[in-house]
C-alpha cells in the first residue's frame, strides 16, 4: 500500500503559552517552540503500522518553509520512507482550500492508495482531508479511530458523539482523517532524527506543482483571518485568592454549599 | 446573496439542539428567509419540527439516507442546491465529515467551528472563531460570492425561539451512489465505574503531566468520600493512562455532578460540552487558561502541589 500522510508544523501548546503580541493583532511568535501537529503523529503511526502489515511505503508531505524540514524528518525518523516539502512564498497565508489544492497537486505526482491527514490542526478547521478527497473525487472518512485493511477496501471506525464508533466500508483509494487515540505513536529520539538527516527531501514550488499561484496563498484565499484577539468575556470564574490555606478553606465551603461534601 | 440553507440534524423525529442555533446564526447576517434541509428516511416529524423554526423546509426523504453517511448526503444536497448556495451546519462529527467536501463541490468558501457571526457586508461574511484550543480568538472574513459552507460550534449561539410556520417541500435525493458504506454504530464498552452517577468528579487533564501522578487524583477522590470519582479529559485516555469510560466530553461521557473539579484542564469546547450542570471549579497554573472563562470558580495553582494539599486538608476535617 502506498500511503501519503499530510502533516503540519504548528506551535506546540504544551511548550508555549500562546499569547497576543504587543500590537494585540497576532500571537507572539518570538521564541515559539514548534512541533508536529498532535493528530498527524497518530496518522503517521497508523500508516507505518499498515505498511508493516501489508507492505508498501509511507510518504509524508507538508506545506511550509525550510523550517518545516524538521517535522518531515521527525516523521521519517518514526518510519516514513519519503518526505516532500511544498515551499513557495506564494503559498503563504493559504486557507484550507489553498492547502488542499497544493496537497492534491503533490498527491497526483505519485500514485497513492491511501491518503491520510490529522483530523485537525492548530486552527481547528478540520477541513483539509475532506477538501482533498472532494477535489480528487475520492471517498473520505473523518475522525477515524480504527483501520482494517481489506481487499480493495478498508473497514474504518469513525469516532462520533458519546464515545460511539461508526463503522464504514470505504473503497480504495480513499482519504482518511485520523483522530487521536487510534494508536500509540512511537517515540522518536535525537538519534533517530540524525539517522534520517542525510535523506534528500524533494521540494516543489508553484511551478513545480503546476499550480496557479493566484489560486493559493493569500491571493486565492476566500477565508481570511483578520487578526487575533482576546475576547471581552462576561464574568468568568470567581477567582479564589489568598494563601493556600485560605483558598482551600474557601474551596471546601463552596464544595459543602453545593452538596459535594457530606 | 444567494439562498441561505441550514442543514438540520435530527434523530427519532426530534431536532438536534443545533437546529435552533443555526436559525439564530443565520439571522445574524441575513434578513432573507432561510431554508432548512432535513434528510433521512421517514422524516416527516423532523421536517414538521424544522418548519416551526424555519420559514421554508426541504425534505429529502430516501431509504439511502436512513443513516447520515456524509458522502450520500453530500450527493443528495448537490442534486438540489443551486450554484452559490450558502449552507450552515453544526460543527459536530457529522458536520466535520460533510462540510469541507461540500464546500469544494459547491465551489464556495469554507469556514468551520464559528462561535459568533458579526454580520455580512455584501458578500463578505464576518465571523469569530477560536484557535489553539480556545486560547485566542480571531476575526475571520469569508467571501461568499461563489457560495459558502459555514459550520457553527454547538452551544455557541443562543438558540432562536418563536414559530416560523414554514412550509415543507419534498425534494428528490437523486443519484446518491457512494464509495463509502455505513455498516453499524458500535457502542462503547462499559467501564469499571460509571462517572455519570458520581456527585463529585475530580477530573484531570494533561496538566497531570505523568501517569504516576494520577494516584493524587484518586487520593483526593477518596478524601472527598464515596460520592466522588475520578474522571479525565481526552489526552489522558489517548495516552492510555485511564479507561475511555472516564472521559468527559462530546466524544466521551456527559456528566451532571454537583461539583466538578477540573484539574489541569484547559477548557476546550469538546471537554466542556460534556458537563451539563453543577458548579465547575477549575484549578490551572495558567491565569489565561480558557477554562477560567467558563468555570464558576477558579484557582490559579499548580495541581501537583494543590491536589495533595487539598487531600490533606480534607483528611483533617
Ligand atoms: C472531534 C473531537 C472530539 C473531542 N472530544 C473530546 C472529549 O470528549 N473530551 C475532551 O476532554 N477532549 C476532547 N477533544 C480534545 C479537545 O479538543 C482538547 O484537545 C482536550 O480537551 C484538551 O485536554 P486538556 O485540557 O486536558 O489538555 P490541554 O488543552 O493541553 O490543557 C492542559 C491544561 O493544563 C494546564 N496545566 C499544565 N500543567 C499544569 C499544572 N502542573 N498545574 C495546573 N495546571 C496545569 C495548562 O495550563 C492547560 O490549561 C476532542 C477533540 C476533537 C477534535
Amino acid at each position: 500500500m502506498e500511503i501519503l500522510v499530510c502533516v503540519k508544523r504548528v506551535p506546540d501548546t504544551a511548550e508555549n503559552e500562546i499569547e497576543l503580541n504587543s500590537a494585540g493583532n497576532d500571537i507572539e511568535r518570538d521564541d515559539l517552540v514548534y512541533s508536529v501537529n498532535e493528530w498527524d503523529n497518530y496518522a503517521v503511526e497508523e500508516a507505518i503500522q499498515i505498511v508493516d502489515k501489508v507492505g508498501g511505503t509511507v510518504t509524508v508531505v507538508t506545506v511550509g518553509d525550510e523550517d518545516a524540514d524538521e517535522v518531515l524528518r521527525r516523521e521519517m525518523a518514526m518510519g516514513a520512507q519519503n518526505g516532500i516539502l511544498l515551499n513557495d512564498e506564494a503559498f503563504e497565508d493559504s486557507d484550507a482550500m489553498g492547502i488542499a489544492t497544493l496537497l492534491k497537486a503533490a498527491a497526483e505526482k505519485g500514485k497513492y492508495d491511501l491518503i491520510m491527514t490529522g483530523a485537525q490542526a492548530d486552527a481547528g478547521y478540520a477541513a483539509v482531508g475532506g477538501m482533498l478527497a472532494a477535489m480528487m473525487d475520492l471517498p473520505y472518512a473523518s475522525l477515524v479511530n480504527m483501520v482494517e485493511v481489506g481487499d480493495g477496501k478498508l473497514t474504518v471506525g469513525r469516532e462520533i458523539e458519546g464515545g460511539n464508533q461508526e463503522i464504514n466500508e470505504i473503497e480504495l483509494p480513499c482519504v482518511l482523517s485520523i483522530q487521536t487515540g487510534i494508536n500509540e505513536p512511537r517515540y522518536v529520539g535525537i538519534k533517530g532524527i540524525r539517522q534520517v538527516s542525510g535523506i534528500e527531501i524533494p521540494e516543489f514550488d508553484a511551478a513545480g506543482l503546476g499550480v496557479d499561484p493566484a489560486t493559493v496563498g493569500a491571493a486565492g484565499a476566500k477565508t481570511k483571518r483578520v487578526d487575533y484577539f482576546i475576547p471581552e468575556t462576561g464574568e468568568g470564574a470567581e477567582m479564589l485568592t489568598g494563601s493556600t490555606e485560605e483558598i482551600i478553606a474557601k474551596l471546601i465551603d463552596i464544595m459543602k454549599a453545593n452538596g459535594g461534601l457530606k | 446573496m444567494a439562498t441561505v440553507y441550514a442543514f438540520v440534524a435530527h434523530s427519532d423525529g426530534v431536532l438536534d439542539d443545533s437546529a435552533a442555533e443555526l436559525a439564530a446564526a443565520a439571522k445574524k447576517f441575513t434578513d432573507a428567509p432561510v431554508t432548512a434541509i432535513v434528510t433521512g428516511s421517514g422524516v416527516d416529524a423532523a421536517a414538521a419540527k424544522a418548519a416551526e423554526l424555519f420559514p421554508a423546509v426541504w425534505k429529502i426523504d430516501a431509504a439511502e439516507l436512513a443513516y447520515p453517511n456524509a458522502e450520500v448526503v453530500r450527493k443528495a444536497l448537490l442534486n438540489n442546491l443551486d450554484a452559490g448556495a450558502v449552507v450552515l451546519m453544526a460543527h459536530n462529527t457529522f458536520g466535520m465529515d460533510l462540510a469541507p467536501g461540500l464546500a469544494v463541490k459547491i465551489g464556495g468558501a469554507f469556514v468551520a467551528d464559528v462561535v459568533d457571526i458579526e454580520g455580512a457586508d455584501g458578500d463578505t461574511l464576518k465571523v469569530i472563531r477560536q484557535e489553539f484550543g480556545g486560547v485566542v480568538s480571531t476575526h475571520v472574513t469569508v467571501d461568499m460570492s461563489a457560495g459558502a459552507v459555514v459550520t457553527i460550534r454547538p452551544g455557541a449561539v443562543a438558540p432562536l425561539e418563536g414559530a416560523a410556520g414554514g412550509a415543507v417541500e419534498d425534494k428528490a435525493a437523486g443519484d446518491v451512489s457512494a464509495k463509502r458504506k455505513f455498516i453499524e454504530v458500535r457502542e462503547p464498552e462499559a467501564g469499571d465505574v460509571d462517572i455519570t452517577k458520581a456527585e463529585v468528579l475530580v477530573s484531570i487533564g494533561r496538566g497531570i503531566e505523568d501517569q504516576d501522578n494520577i494516584e493524587l487524583a484518586h487520593e483526593l477522590a477518596k478524601a472527598i468520600g464515596s460520592q466522588a470519582e475520578v474522571a479525565c479529559s481526552r489526552p489522558i485516555v489517548d495516552a492510555k493512562w485511564m479507561d475511555a469510560s472516564r472521559q468527559v466530553g462530546t466524544s466521551g461521557k456527559t456528566v451532571k455532578p454537583k461539583v466538578y473539579l477540573a484539574m489541569g484542564i484547559s477548557g476546550s469546547f469538546q471537554h466542556m460540552g460534556g458537563i451539563k450542570g453543577g458548579v465547575i471549579i477549575a484549578v490551572n497554573k495558567n491565569p489565561n487558561a480558557p477554562i477560567f472563562q467558563v468555570a464558576n470558580v477558579g484557582i490559579e495553582a499548580d495541581i501537583l502541589e494543590f491536589i495533595p494539599e487539598l487531600t490533606e486538608a480534607l483528611g483533617e476535617l
